[in-house]
């Protein structure tokens, strides 16, 4: 099974096959996305006069460079909460054998089952009281506990079936626990902190419903927003509307490029964990 | 702890148990005034014809995305599991629109799909042209398109965990079956499938509940129409509340879905962790 037989070939051949099915409406996307909007050819066929503009349009007309900086803001502070926060909760969790541990972990854990529909809507009021529709920091507050339950979960779980031994020789050492977790047991939490890394951020940059609810109407939007609101407005201007698409998709699929192996091996990882 | 405590509370456990108090209200949203009206609402949704079909919809969606999204991703891991020399890029490729916004996916398909859209180019192309029409205008089909996008956009997710999982299978073993002269099939099924218990596990866990939470794919490519022919619990809860101000009534459809999501949750694990320990 290891030797490259004919067989492997008419499968390689099927694969690239299939492959290309998968990535035919990206290049719909491309293809369309360079083509003037008086260009009325098929959107299958190769864009004869390929043409800029509708990026430089779509940037100007859907304020994307503004979502752009809220979308990465919105992440990278969401995220450092939810791993600071989650990690910090995670430990004693896992190591107390106390009955209140127990209880507050399977607490905790609720959150996984409860849809997120079920507290956005209430949420939405108490945000609405407090002065915060319309803010960048509300959603960072939203995320920061919704995806407490998950990460703590993920670190509990990678926690247990760690060995014991580094922190008792730190504590033995004169450790106080804090400290012995900033410089003894986060440091082996790496392979889990890279998972919850990845699936955290995407998850918070991929989020439409939420920002959909508190930011609809401001002039602080995300990524996914901006882009709702920019084909609400061009409703049939696809070649305006797929520039606009592309520019979203760059950043995402360059750190994807780039960092391939993580991400995916962290998307694959709750599986180890 | 403390701080994730806190804001645990602040943002899932305090509004999820107020919003199961609101679904038994006839509140609007905004009036500081509103009255407890007991089940009234949950009254309602048995006698509304759209709630009664979101829920049906939500419930298709999420079986038909778990099947078909697990099925292709397994046959994409079985076949990229091999020592085809572009296993690598077609990982890396297959997975990426995973990692693509959603609604991105969404719009893009909708232009996809329409009746000028690559499809119907495509179908033009090879002499179908009787079967070009607009895929998301026909209430039968639109439902099975939000499918297709869904599928299109997450099989290589499931397959990167059926990798993770294949990998865990010691090649030893996949030989020693393979000289015994076992076929491909009872290869995969006695051997494979039972080392794949946990990453079928995660794999029906995400695609179910995802599915059955599914709102951007649906408020992107349909917004729940023709009509009310796509409408999930989850489009049907956004329009309720912020189109037309029934709050109360809008979270009693939220409360119904956690229910659905926690059955289901309880149900899956109960049997697959049964069929994990029978397998292992």
């Amino acid at each position: 099974m290891n030797r490259y037989t004919p067989r492997t070939l008419a499968l390689e051949i099927f694969m690239i096959a299939v492959g290309v099915v998968f990535a035919f409406p990206v290049y719909v996307l491309v293809n369309l996305a360079v083509r003037a909007p008086s260009d009325a050819s098929s959107p299958i066929r190769p864009t004869t006069a390929p043409t800029l503009n509708n990026f430089t349009e779509a940037w100007r007309e859907a304020g994307l460079g503004g979502a752009l900086m809220n979308s990465v803001l919105v992440t990278v502070a969401s995220v450092l909460i939810i791993l600071a926060v989650s990690s910090l909760a995670a430990y004693p969790l896992a190591r107390s054998t106390a009955r209140w541990s127990r209880g507050t972990f399977l607490l905790i854990m609720l959150g996984l089952i409860l849809p997120f529909q079920l507290a956005s809507l209430p949420l939405y009021q108490t945000v609405r009281d407090l002065g915060l529709l319309g803010s960048v920091w509300s959603l960072i507050l939203f995320y920061a506990g919704l995806q407490v339950p998950f990460t703590t979960f993920l670190y509990v779980a990678f926690l247990r079936a760690l060995p014991r031994d580094f922190e008792d020789a730190a504590s033995i050492d004169g450790c106080s626990p804090l400290a012995a977790f900033r410089y003894v047991v986060f440091p082996m939490l790496k392979p889990i902190t890279v998972t919850a890394l990845v699936l955290n951020a995407v998850s918070v940059w991929n989020d439409f419903f939420t920002p959909l609810l508190y930011l609809s109407g401001s002039d602080q939007q995300t990524m996914p927003v901006a882009l709702a609101g920019f084909v609400g407005q061009f409703v049939s201007d696809w070649n305006l509307i797929f520039a606009a698409l592309l520019i979203s998709i760059v950043p995402v699929l360059a750190v994807y490029l780039a960092l391939q192996r993580s991400i995916i091996n962290g998307f694959a990882g709750g599986l180890k964990g | 702890m403390v701080p994730a405590l806190l804001l645990f509370a602040f943002v899932v456990l305090v509004p999820s148990v107020r919003g199961v108090y609101y679904a038994f209200t006839d509140w609007d949203g905004l009036d500081p005034e509103f009255a407890f009206v007991g089940l009234r609402n949950f009254a309602d949704l048995t006698n509304d014809p759209d709630a009664l079909q979101a829920v049906w919809h939500t419930l298709l969606i999420a079986v038909a995305i778990t099947v078909i999204q697990n099925g292709i991703g397994l046959l994409l891991a079985l076949g990229v599991n091999t020592v085809i020399k572009t296993r690598n890029v077609l990982r890396v490729l297959l997975f990426a629109p995973a990692v693509v916004t959603p609604i991105v996916t969404a719009y893009l398909w909708r232009n996809l799909l329409g009746p000028d859209g690559a499809v119907n180019s495509l179908l033009g192309a090879v002499g179908l042209t009787s079967w070009q029409q607009d895929w998301l205008g026909d209430p039968d089909l639109a439902l099975w398109m939000i499918v297709l996008v869904v599928v299109w956009q997450f099989a290589g997710y499931s397959m990167v965990i059926f990798l993770a999982g294949l990998q865990s299978v010691p090649r030893e073993i996949y030989e020693a079956a393979a000289i015994d002269g076992s076929g491909p099939v009872r290869r995969f099924w006695s051997i494979i499938r039972p080392l794949l218990a946990p990453a079928i596990t995660i794999n029906l866990m995400l695609s179910i509940i995802g599915g059955i939470k599914l709102f951007d794919q649906v408020y992107a490519l349909t917004g729940g129409g023709p009509g009310h022919a796509t409408d999930t619990i989850s489009t049907l809860i956004y329009k309720d509340a912020f189109t037309l101000g029934e709050f109360g009534y809008s979270i009693a459809l939220a409360v119904v879905l956690t229910v659905i999501v926690a059955v289901v949750s309880a149900g899956q694990y109960t049997v697959l962790n049964r069929n994990e320990r029978a397998a292992s």
